[in-house]
């Protein structure tokens, strides 16, 4: 059976292709970012020859990016705000079975993790559109906080169940109530949770399109990502501009996540596997 | 205690679960989004079975859940387990696979689109200078949903093999040591000790990804709008289109339901695999 072991050697090089394949579109974007259109058509492999940052220059300003960069910036932290707030109440009391009909509840919560957007988009979209919440941020950020509330539940209900009873047993004794109990004593324990939901929550929310692309139309409120979207025709597009743009957007995302990326992946592995 | 609850709950009942109510009442009526709703039984699912491009995009729905269960989840377990065998470097691959997840779709789509499809300025027009003939996939019909489905591939195998990581190490290491002792390779150890060692774990990924297979929308949307000729469209974005550009918001209803009654089969499946698995 040796044979069919692998070697050290070969389990690296295998290792090393998926390496290749996961950052291969990246690295692409990357070099061609700093490239003439002219110059991506000829050689799309080649590195750049000089570093020409017109194609930054112009995404930026036609994809509007200092502003549209800002919406989402207000949406995200917003969502995140919201989110934060409410779910860890909602988690805490499912963790402690602090009411009766706990499980219904979760269940529920449960439930709509997987509903298709479909499902409740149009009576939405048009419900907004006649209380006039259109190309309205909050609103967008309500929506979302309900999309995403239910995975930051389920993640934060680990970090309640993992405090020790006796904790909260020695503040009741002492007098404390539920309310002061809850901010004062179990929130800053599971304050890692919170960054991890809080890190998840902006990532989905940064990088959402269909939500944004529906809601947020107006060029006033319009996202990063949309904007982006907006920037090749069908036909005619500049490439050069366009992975500009790409770069410019998900740099910063991509620099927090390799910074904070035991949060990012212990998070979007806990909450997709422990529901 | 109901007070820490009912913020995230209220929040939740008022954008999900009403207007998802809304919805399957909506699936019974005429509506074009303004005037009022009109009853008209079961006319809109009469409308939708009989539209050809409703069963292409349910086709379509099916084949991307067959790719999905298959490809990604074996590529996901392979390199899961070569992460596992290794001793250096396993945090920096982890790294490196899982950057394609955080990635915006759209910025995925583009950079796809442009830098690797593109006749002229992607990777395959330069194959293509060298004489080998490959064609834009996204540009015909027989090709456009698995060159979507290549992109979303790209963008999603490195979450799998993360979470199959994760996994594999709580497998205890005595097993894994004892097996490799008898003389197993690995393959070996991947069929009779690591695969049923975690197959609960792998069987809630398949679950979810029969639910997830009929929720995309973005990377079709944005790559083909599920063109050329229909041949790329998917339920979502045709319940999508009919919603907004034809105002048909009863037939967008019905669309919607064919498609939470997949994910719901789904979960009551799981369900029921996990009850039988605990009275075994």
């Amino acid at each position: 059976m040796i044979s069919s072991r692998l070697s050290r050697a070969t389990t690296y090089l295998i290792l090393t292709l998926g390496l290749v394949l996961a950052l291969g579109p990246l690295l692409l974007m990357l070099l061609n970012a700093f490239k003439p259109t002219p110059q991506i058509i000829t050689s799309p492999l080649s590195l750049p020859t000089e570093l020409d940052w017109s194609n930054f220059t112009r995404a930026w300003s036609d994809a509007r990016l200092g502003e549209t960069m800002l919406n989402s910036a207000k949406v995200t932290v917003m969502t995140i705000i919201l989110v934060l707030t409410t779910a860890s109440g909602a988690a805490y009391v499912l963790a402690r079975q602090k009411i009766k009909r706990w499980k219904s509840v979760s269940a529920y919560f449960l439930a709509t993790t997987t509903a298709p957007i479909q499902l409740f988009l149009f009576p939405l979209y048009f419900g907004f559109a006649r209380a006039g919440w259109i190309n309205n941020p909050i609103a967008v950020s309500f929506i979302y906080c309900a999309m995403f509330s239910p995975f930051a539940i389920m993640l934060l209900r680990t970090y309640f169940i993992a405090i020790p009873k006796e904790l909260e047993e020695a503040a009741a004794l002492d007098g404390t109530n539920q309310w002061r109990l809850f901010w004062r004593v179990m929130l800053p324990i599971v304050s890692p949770g919170l960054l991890t939901v809080a890190l998840i929550i902006g990532l989905y929310c940064w990088n959402e399109f269909l939500i944004a692309s529906t809601f947020l139309q107006a060029k006033g409120e319009m996202t990063a990502v949309v904007a982006f979207t907006l920037l090749s025709g069908q036909y005619s597009s500049d490439w050069g501009e366009i992975m500009a743009a790409a770069v410019i957007i998900v740099l910063p995302i991509l620099m927090l996540f390799v910074l904070l990326q035991r949060h990012f992946i212990d998070g979007m592995a806990g909450g997709s596997t422990k529901g | 205690m109901w007070l820490f609850a009912l913020p995230a709950l209220s929040i939740n009942v008022v954008i999900i679960l009403i207007p998802a109510l809304l919805t399957i009442a909506l699936a019974f009526c005429q509506w074009d989004g303004f005037s009022m709703p009109v009853f008209v039984g079961l006319a809109n699912f009469n409308a939708v079975f009989a539209d050809r491009v409703f069963w292409i995009a349910l086709g379509n729905n099916i084949k991307w859940t067959l790719i999905f269960l298959t490809v990604p989840i074996a590529i996901g377990l392979f390199a899961a387990t070569l992460l596992l065998i290794i001793k250096r470097g396993r945090t920096l691959f982890q790294i490196v696979y899982f950057m394609p997840v955080v990635v915006a779709t759209a910025i995925t789509a583009r950079v796809w689109q442009g830098m690797i499809y593109n006749p002229n300025t992607g990777v395959f027009g330069l194959l293509q200078r060298f004489g080998i003939e490959l064609a834009d996939p996204l540009a015909h019909t027989e090709t456009a949903l698995y060159g979507i489905a290549a992109v979303d591939l790209w963008h999603w195998w490195g979450f799998l093999a993360v979470i199959f990581l994760a996994a594999l190490r709580q497998v205890p290491q005595e097993m894994v040591e004892a097996a490799r002792l008898d003389g197993a390779g690995f393959f070996g150890l991947m069929r009779h000790i690591l695969i049923p060692a975690i197959a609960p774990t792998i069987k809630l990924m398949m679950v979810m990804t029969v639910i997830w297979s009929f929720l995309v929308f973005d990377f079709v949307y944005i790559l083909t709008q599920g063109g050329p000729a229909y041949s790329s469209e998917v339920l979502s974005t045709l319940a999508y289109r009919n919603a907004f550009f034809e105002f048909d918001l009863g037939r967008a209803a019905a669309v919607a339901l064919v498609i939470a009654l997949f994910g719901l089969t789904a979960t009551f499946a799981y369900v029921r695999l996990q009850a039988r698995e605990g009275a075994n």
